[in-house]
């Protein structure tokens, strides 16, 4: 279970949320919406630990995630806006590179087949540069697939995605979701069905 | 023990010890700067060799000392900030950068006015002249880091860092740009050594040295307090202020 | 420790796919150099008194040419992030970075010194006491580089800027360095400035790791 005690978040000197609470169980799909602007990107990266809130604390099981950081990472898999691959090696090497860092060993076939159901066949080799937005994308959402994490923290996965890897995607974290994770999700366009029961969290702008 | 300095990392109560110092500082810098002034340039006996020009030292020394002394009082504001993580102490070292590095400007031009009739040059490569000029450097980098962030926190932080990076090479820069003089010029006499000033020259020395320390104490109130209603300009708090401030003028004109 | 190896072998891997960026500073080096003989004066006694400053100053500009690519694809690209969730300690993942990007950025600046001592006609006893202080010097400026670095990594325009932090910084080796290699040219003993360049190094390493490691996360925020 991730629970946020009363955050508190600005950014350059405006007050972007004040004493915000949630939590989010376990089987749980949480679905964050709100305006440009409204600090969802912000909250994101302070339940992954990315920055610290200026007040409040970020628990997970009850534990304070300050304290038990290694604990929790290994559980988390946050997908920001950026890809987090390096354009200059190939989608094959960019995961085993990530695979090496987050201590997690998969065979190479395992790798490949989870490139051919991202929809990457032929492509492993090829600086990840080279490939379309969408596609790079998808080199960034097959960890989804790779790493056995309880707590996924994405941020705008559908951004240049078409209606097959939408489908896919929410496929995905429906399965993740019956099989006992949780997600919390921020997104522009609404979730479909094929993503399951899901909980909505608003964020407004503040002035 | 440090417990009763905590309330301060409120923007609020910051503000107000800003309000609270000031009218002292500037009473301690009028009357230190003017009585060590006029002692030093009219009543302090000439010097047997430079005759009146030395009396520069009384605006020389007292701002290369405290040029120093407010990058590390720049640090240690750097250092508490980032320990205790208080925006005021990050407000509080920006707010002394720009008055260190016009205090390290006034070092130069008063070094190089004084080396003119020493020397017989506007600009001479003397260590302790070098040195200033190393450390103007070092403000400008970090004035120029805070100014490049627009998020005020993150430039706070960054700035921070190198401040603290600076005065841990501030000693170093010292030594080595002293060694290095010593190596390419021989033993010249630095002409700000002093060994055995006179007293009746030292008293409005150090009479100044206090002036020039409240003067900047009073000026980093002030710039303080432009910071952080600057920053905090969308707190309820710096709104009531604001309104208040009005209010007077509204009345008159109705 | 495999971990860090990882990350070792990947900034590698990423530096042998970008062999531009890695030549293009060592070109600068080389033609800034060039100039000083054509600006100065090509007289070999000028030269050879001038040739350790000239170098160790090329040295430092072009490093801050080079400086940048520590960080700066790793924190456009989100790599940065995944690092910071990887759960491993920061300083030490800073530290590893620095290494690699020290042995492909600076061990061809050592590989190209002695065309450099040619040139500026440096005698042999010069030669060695120069290549003693990059040796030692070099790694300092890559720890004391990559704070300035961490700061300016999220900064749009970030290039001058880096070069106004790190300057001032630099002088202090600037000093030390060329004064061993002036003393190896009168054949006085040029140990106390390696042992002071030593030091500095030593003080760099033990407090950059973290220093980098907290501007990283200033950048993050």
């Amino acid at each position: 279970m991730l629970e946020a005690c009363s955050l508190t978040c600005s950014k350059r000197d405006r007050t972007l949320f004040e004493g915000l609470s949630l939590a989010i169980n376990a089987g749980e799909l949480l679905y964050l919406r709100g305006p440009n602007g409204a600090g969802k990107t912000s909250l994101l990266r302070l339940l992954t630990g990315l920055s610290e809130p200026e007040n409040g604390r970020i628990c997970y099981n009850g534990k304070d995630i300050k304290h038990t950081r290694a604990d929790y990472f290994s559980d988390l898999l946050y997908l920001g806006h950026k890809s987090g691959t390096n354009g200059s090696l190939s989608a094959l090497d960019n995961l085993n590179f990530w695979l090496a860092q987050h201590d997690i060993h998969q065979s190479t076939e395992v790798l490949y087949r989870v490139l051919e159901t991202i929809g990457l066949v032929g492509l492993e080799d090829v600086p990840v540069r080279y490939l379309s937005a969408g596609q790079q994308r998808r080199v960034a959402l097959s960890r989804l697939w790779l790493k056995p994490a309880k707590v996924w923290v994405l941020d705008e996965p559908f951004t240049a995605l078409d209606s097959k890897g939408i489908y896919l995607l929410e496929n995905l974290m429906k399965q993740h979701i019956q099989n006992g994770g949780l997600a919390i999700v921020t997104s522009h366009q609404p979730l479909s069905e094929n993503a399951g029961a899901h909980r909505v969290f608003d964020l407004e702008y503040r002035f | 023990m440090w417990k009763w300095l905590h309330p301060y990392a409120k923007t609020e109560r910051a503000y107000q010890l800003c309000i609270t110092l000031q009218p002292w500082l500037w009473v301690g810098a009028i009357l230190c700067l003017s009585i060590g002034t006029v002692w030093g340039l009219a009543f302090a006996p000439q010097d047997y060799q430079q005759g009146d020009s030395f009396r520069i030292i009384y605006i020389h020394v007292p701002s290369a000392i405290l040029s120093m002394s407010t990058y590390v009082a720049m640090a240690i504001a750097a250092l508490v900030g980032m320990v205790w993580q208080w925006r005021t102490a990050y407000m509080t070292m920006i707010a002394m950068a720009p008055i260190g590095a016009a205090l390290t400007f006034i070092a130069l031009f008063t070094g190089a006015a004084w080396g003119k009739p020493m020397w017989g040059a506007w600009w001479v490569w003397d260590a302790r002249l070098t040195s200033e000029l190393i450390l103007l450097f070092l403000y400008i980098g970090v004035i120029a880091l805070y100014g490049a962030f627009e998020d005020k926190q993150q430039a706070g932080k960054a700035a921070g860092v190198m401040a603290l990076v600076g005065v841990v090479n501030i000693p170093i820069i010292h030594y080595s740009v002293e060694w290095w003089n010593t190596l390419h010029q021989g033993a010249t006499i630095s002409k700000f050594d002093n060994p055995s000033i006179a007293p009746e020259m030292l008293w409005p020395l150090l009479i100044n040295l206090l002036g020039f320390a409240f003067f900047i104490g009073a000026v980093t109130t002030i710039r303080l307090r432009n910071e952080i209603v600057l920053r905090e300009q969308h707190r309820p708090w710096v709104q009531a202020l604001a309104e208040q401030a009005l209010l007077p003028h509204k009345t008159r004109e109705r | 420790m495999s971990l860090y190896q990882g990350i070792f072998k990947r900034d590698m891997h990423i530096a042998f796919k970008q062999k531009a960026e890695l030549v293009q500073p060592l070109m600068f080096l080389l033609m800034v150099v060039t100039l000083f003989p054509l600006g100065v004066s090509p007289s070999p006694d000028t030269l050879q008194r001038i040739g350790p400053g000239v170098i160790w100053i090329a040295a430092i500009l072009s490093s801050l040419m080079a400086m940048e690519r520590l960080f700066r694809d790793d924190f456009q690209d989100g790599s940065l992030e995944q690092y910071v969730l990887s759960g491993m300690a920061l300083p030490a993942v800073s530290t590893v970075k620095v290494v690699a990007h020290w042995l492909v950025s600076f061990v061809p600046v050592l590989l190209l010194s002695p065309l450099l001592a040619m040139f500026l006609n440096l005698t042999f006893d010069m030669y060695v006491a120069l290549l003693l202080t990059l040796i030692l010097g070099t790694p300092l400026l890559s720890l004391i580089g990559a704070i300035a670095v961490g700061l300016t990594v999220g900064l749009q325009k970030g290039g001058v800027l880096l070069a106004l932090l790190l300057i001032p910084v630099f002088i202090p080796l600037l000093i030390f360095a060329t004064s061993a290699v002036d003393s190896a040219a009168l054949q006085l003993p040029y140990y106390p400035q390696l042992a002071i360049i030593a030091a500095m190094l030593l003080l760099a390493a033990a407090l950059a790791p973290f220093a980098i490691a907290y501007s990283l996360k200033v950048s993050q925020n």
